[in-house]
């Protein structure tokens, strides 16, 4: 998906393999230089502490590796949950849908480059 | 009361508590919670069954179909034989954690259930019950 990585958890995730998720996404943000991941976890029935921590560390682990991190399709019923539970994950990009994530991820990029040829001239 | 079923899970391993998760999940579906409190205590139980796994070294699920007249709930105990808490209110205090957690497995636990009970003795281990109604 060029400069973007796309993960789709569709499935009851054990913790062993949500850490492993964590390493196989830096690393492919490392190796294909992506600007951006998107996590759809529209087919996630329950997001615990565990995982949530999980996703927050993507996207800080995304952060250092000079990519943006949008969690995509979070079910109402996990958010209102999520919230109760405690955990609002601060400083993660959420949108509705992969496309509004996408788009979010194409504006985010093209605001930096406008940044960056200010800085050059 | 009468409790129309009751039984137990073993919480082992994180395979089981992928499996209490799901469990859990059916009999929430089976009392006729709504998808909101099936899901809240579906995270609940996923978060109590970590903690028996990893602070208590593994333990038990004991699940119970409530019927109390026209009232409908779900009530869950997990049970662990591990170190125990030492200090139960601090445990309960939000933003407090051992460690590996992110300070807000009981107190948060606490807050997406109707009724929350926990025993625990050093050296015995611990025991948390909670109930959700529909």
């Amino acid at each position: 998906m060029g400069e973007f990585l796309l993960a789709t958890i569709q499935v009851d995730m054990h913790d062993q393999l949500a850490l492993q998720l964590q390493d196989d996404l830096t690393g492919a943000i490392e190796k294909k230089g992506a600007k951006g991941v998107l996590i759809d976890i529209s087919a996630l029935e329950m997001v615990d502490s565990f995982i949530g921590r999980m996703i927050a560390d993507i996207s800080g682990m995304a952060r250092i590796l000079d990519a943006k991190t949008v969690l995509v399709g979070m079910q109402p019923a996990v958010a209102i949950t999520l919230v109760e539970l405690g955990l609002s994950l601060p400083g993660v990009a959420t949108a509705l849908n992969v496309e509004r994530g996408m788009e979010l991820l194409r504006r985010s990029l093209h605001d930096t480059r406008e940044d960056d040829r200010f800085l050059q001239r | 009361m009468t409790a129309s079923s009751n039984g137990e899970l073993p919480l082992r391993n994180e395979h089981d508590i992928v499996l209490g998760r799901q469990a859990v999940r059916r009999m929430a579906i089976q009392q006729g919670f709504s998808l909101v409190d099936q899901t809240k205590m579906v995270t609940a139980a996923s978060e109590l069954a970590r903690n028996a796994l990893i602070y208590g070294g593994g333990g038990t699920l004991k699940w119970a179909l409530l019927n109390e007249g026209s009232k409908r709930g779900l009530r869950l105990t997990f049970e662990d034989h591990g170190p125990g808490i030492a200090n139960l209110e601090l445990a309960l205090t939000d933003g407090w954690s051992s460690g590996t957690g992110l300070g807000l497995g009981l107190t948060g636990t606490r807050r997406l259930v109707n009724e929350f009970e926990i025993e625990s003795a050093v050296g015995v281990g611990t025991r948390v019950t909670i109930t959700r109604w529909k």
